[in-house]
């Protein structure tokens, strides 16, 4: 299944949003998630399905003004 | 001392945590000006990358309060998201919450802003939203449940200063009772004392500090500035006027 993850185009075969954080090296880290541009809260990441075409935001906390 | 949301906070100074030489100068930046608030940001992480926790164990380390912003959100969809993505992250209801209307000068989409507000107060936000001064847009802002407005003195990264004091004077007698801080376009603590001189309650710096040859001596420049500037509006200034009058006393004088 193709994806977009954090604005590059990637093949998964994860099929929630969890799954795909732990195949993508996340697991454990401090991030925050989107999936086509909603958020998509930590305790839900298990349950939300991926589909293809999917745009997935993966975000951590930066410096900012 | 400013009260945000019904939190007392302990400084007047809002600083920004980019830009700076190294984490232990921004660090220095915080412990020599008491800066009680630090602005944070959230941005897309690699897998491994692990950049976003490490950051954030060092602004934990600073034991001030933090304000997730929404930095280059130009739509009230990506705001919104961009704002509950921070919330998550950082823990606070707390949002600076920026919707950017033009590329060139960074200025606030007035339309948006107020839209976005709306949507986070009702979804149990305290929204800091980072405005102009002008007082039709802080008066929408506060209907739309905004207990604190921020507006701009010039342009994020300027350092020009307040450019509309009459805007900025006006918006501070409309809102007696509505906690204002000047955000964005400061570059010198002269400015920040005028921002309180007008009987601001805060302001929010950034690139004046991280970008100063000495940012940790422009952070307590910029703190000092602040109290001064305080102490001259609870003092009660005298009234300008255009003759002259003298201060030493005419009578007694010798030669009359």
């Amino acid at each position: 299944m193709k994806i977009t993850v954090n604005g590059t185009l990637r093949d998964t075969a994860a099929t929630t949003l969890d799954a795909l954080l732990v195949e993508l090296g996340y697991a454990g880290a401090k991030v925050a998630t989107a999936v086509n541009e909603s958020f998509v809260p930590a305790a839900i990441r298990p349950e939300q399905r991926l589909n293809e075409g999917d745009r997935i935001e993966i975000v951590a906390p930066r410096q900012g003004g | 001392m400013p009260v945000f949301y019904e939190t007392e906070i302990t400084s007047r100074l809002m600083l920004g945590t980019a830009q700076y030489p190294s984490p232990a100068i921004l660090a220095e930046a915080f412990h020599r000006s008491g800066a009680g608030i630090a602005t944070v940001s959230v941005r897309r992480e690699a897998g491994g990358e692990r950049a976003g926790q490490a950051f954030w164990d060092m602004i934990a380390a600073l034991g001030v309060h933090v304000l997730p912003n929404t930095a280059g959100c130009h739509s009230v969809r990506e705001a919104v998201t961009t704002a509950q993505m921070a919330r998550e992250l950082f823990d606070t209801n707390w949002v600076k919450l920026e919707v950017i209307g033009h590329a060139d000068t960074l200025q606030p989409d007035p339309f948006g802003l107020v839209e976005a507000a709306r949507i986070l107060t009702d979804d149990g936000f305290h929204v800091f939203p980072y405005c102009t001064e002008d007082l039709v847009l802080c008066e929408r802002l506060v209907e739309a449940g905004c207990r604190v407005l921020m507006p701009w003195g010039a342009p994020i990264g300027t350092g020009l200063g307040l450019n509309n004091i009459y805007g900025l004077r006006s918006l501070r007698a409309h809102f007696p009772d509505v906690p204002l801080v000047i955000d964005a376009g400061l570059g010198l603590p002269s400015q920040a004392a005028h921002a309180m001189e007008l009987g601001y309650d805060a302001v929010l710096l950034n690139t004046a500090v991280a970008k100063a040859g000495d940012p940790t001596m422009m952070a307590e420049g910029f703190a000092r500035a602040l109290e001064a500037g305080r102490l001259a509006y609870e003092a009660d200034p005298m009234e300008p006027r255009d003759m002259a009058a003298p201060s030493t006393p005419v009578f007694g004088r010798a030669f009359t």
